[in-house]
């Protein structure tokens, strides 16, 4: 019982950081139908970015400081890979996309002399917590609320707010939001900014519960979020949220299965194939609309 | 008549080689409704995006209230007072009815309640669809809801593009005898139409566009009169 109860609060934890990471995804292709593949690079990026910031300066002014660099990171490439290719085919603009995503895994590499580096311990969240018998950190505890926290602040903020407003109406039609006065470039950095932090926070918690840190360490949970956006619907933050939520269950029930089964080696692949079958019956995800491209 | 809101001189559009304004000019003062008549492709719709900042022109001016905003970006357009109704309504469908008619306010935020039951006055219909999605009205009702964002705008000149377009004539008398009101509340009207004979009734002035130039010009009667025009654009109409 404990077994269980700790495999379903890792899964938890887990699927909420994919969340975090999803919602960048499911953000950049509501208004811009871009796949922004240099995403879960800028989750690996902000988490090497806590290892050196944390060396050298306070945790309570170090963290925020990761958050505000992502930000700053993901308003860049957005303004230097995307924005000059606005009006170009969206195919040109995923391969900016993911020319950014070699770049900061070269980068990173760079920098690191491509050795894993560990991330850093923080206090409070990597304390250990008694839960129902089970030993966990409290970053596992810590994770969904506070997820579920940041996801109703941003509903509210989409729902309720002249911003928010703004993002739906650029979601739809660029140009008739420009007609009505609306910043439609200032739009888009607004949502590479709120998936920006979001990845930052994303980061902290993950490289919490996974403290290795290599420069692909972004790629497996980027993709992972990813899958979690299409597979929730893309576009759709409730989706995304809920698939990264199940994705992340699997996961660890499929990695805890007793080990004589030896099927956690294939943990991935069936999360793929649960996906696979999932599209086969609802092409849209979850909570997808009926496929419109954009005129 | 008033004094000169809109002023366009010779302006030229072309997109990717080829031309579609050449050379426009034309005028639109204070109080007045003036519409821009002509076939499919003839250049209207391209010299209205180009008034509202969404082309930039290849040359020539265009000048609103003595101010020269050619190729200026939208939202300065919008920010003096320039506002359209674009060509197939394009209402943002998620959004509320409300919604649509805020965001046609986006760069104001005052006395925004006394707009809203102001246009709510010229169409009870959204005021009882307030809090519908804009993408589950009808299409007269779109029109409506396009025609209520721009007035959200307050508009100094309210450029409107077909209005008219794919609704049963029941509706375009409707959506004409608002423009009438629009205009008699004091609103500049710059229309363009493929309903000639609708337009010309509620013109004070009207340009026949053909190919990318000014081919005509007159006060409304005498273009519904003129022979030419009665020929290639009122068709049988009486």
């Amino acid at each position: 019982m404990e077994y269980v109860i700790s495999v379903l609060l890792s899964g938890i934890s887990v699927g909420g950081q994919y969340a975090l990471i999803a919602i960048g995804y499911t953000l950049v292709y509501g208004i811009l139908r871009l796949i922004n593949f240099a995403h879960g690079d800028v989750f690996m990026v902000a988490g090497l970015m806590g290892i050196y910031l944390t060396s050298a300066l306070p945790i309570t002014v170090s963290l925020p400081l990761v958050i505000l660099l992502t930000v700053l990171l993901g308003f860049t490439i957005e303004r230097a890979a995307y924005k000059p290719l606005r009006n170009a085919p969206r195919m040109s603009v995923m391969i900016s996309a993911i020319g950014v995503s070699y770049l900061l895994q070269n980068t990173a590499t760079y920098v690191t002399g491509g050795q894993p580096m560990t991330y850093p311990t923080i206090p409070f969240l990597s304390d250990t917590v008694n839960v129902a018998g089970t030993q966990t950190k409290w970053v596992v505890i810590i994770t969904p609320f506070l997820v579920l926290a940041l996801v109703l602040g941003l509903t509210q903020l989409i729902h309720h707010t002249k911003v928010g407003m703004a993002m739906r109406a650029v979601s739809k039609d660029f140009e008739t939001s420009r007609l009505m006065g609306i910043q439609v470039n200032s739009v888009i950095s607004v949502t590479f900014i709120i998936g920006s932090a979001l990845a930052a926070v994303g980061s902290i918690l993950f490289f919490t519960n996974y403290p290795a840190i290599t420069p692909m360490a972004g790629a497996m949970p980027g993709l992972k979020a990813f899958v979690a956006a299409v597979f929730g619907g893309i576009g759709s933050i409730p989706g995304a949220v809920l698939g990264a939520f199940i994705i992340g269950i699997c996961e660890t029930i499929i990695k805890g299965l007793p080990s004589a089964w030896d099927v956690s080696v294939f943990s991935d692949a069936f999360t793929f194939a649960l996906l696979i079958i999932i599209l086969v019956f609802k092409p849209q995800g979850l909570f997808g609309e009926a496929a419109t491209d954009k005129v | 008549m008033g004094e000169e809101v809109l002023q366009i001189s010779d302006l030229q559009v072309s997109y990717g080689g080829i031309e579609a304004v050449r050379g426009i000019s034309l005028t639109v003062r204070a109080g007045e409704i003036v519409t821009l008549i002509g076939a499919n492709g003839a250049g209207k719709s391209s010299t209205l995006r180009t008034v509202s900042g969404l082309v930039k022109p290849k040359g020539g001016k265009v000048v609103f209230e003595g101010e020269d905003i050619t190729g200026k970006d939208s939202t300065y357009i919008v920010s003096k007072g320039l506002m359209m109704v674009p060509e197939g309504r394009r209402i943002f469908p998620n959004l509320t009815v409300l919604e649509n008619l805020k965001i046609g306010a986006y760069l104001r935020k005052d006395e925004l309640e006394k707009d809203i039951e102001m246009v709510y006055g010229y169409f009870p219909r959204l005021k009882e669809r307030s809090w519908q999605e804009g993408g589950t009205l009808s299409g007269g009702e779109q029109q409506m809801l396009a025609v209520g964002r721009a007035l959200m705008g307050r508009p100094k000149l309210l450029m409107m593009d077909e209005p008219s377009l794919g609704l049963a004539p029941i509706v375009v008398q409707g959506i004409f005898e608002i423009i009438r009101q629009i205009h008699e509340a004091g609103t500049t009207v710059l229309l363009i139409e493929q309903n000639a004979n609708m337009a010309l009734h509620v013109a004070d002035r009207a340009y026949v566009i053909e190919n990318g130039k000014i081919s005509m010009e007159g006060t409304g009667r005498e273009l519904l009169e003129d022979e030419k025009v009665r020929a290639a654009y009122l068709g049988s109409v009486e």
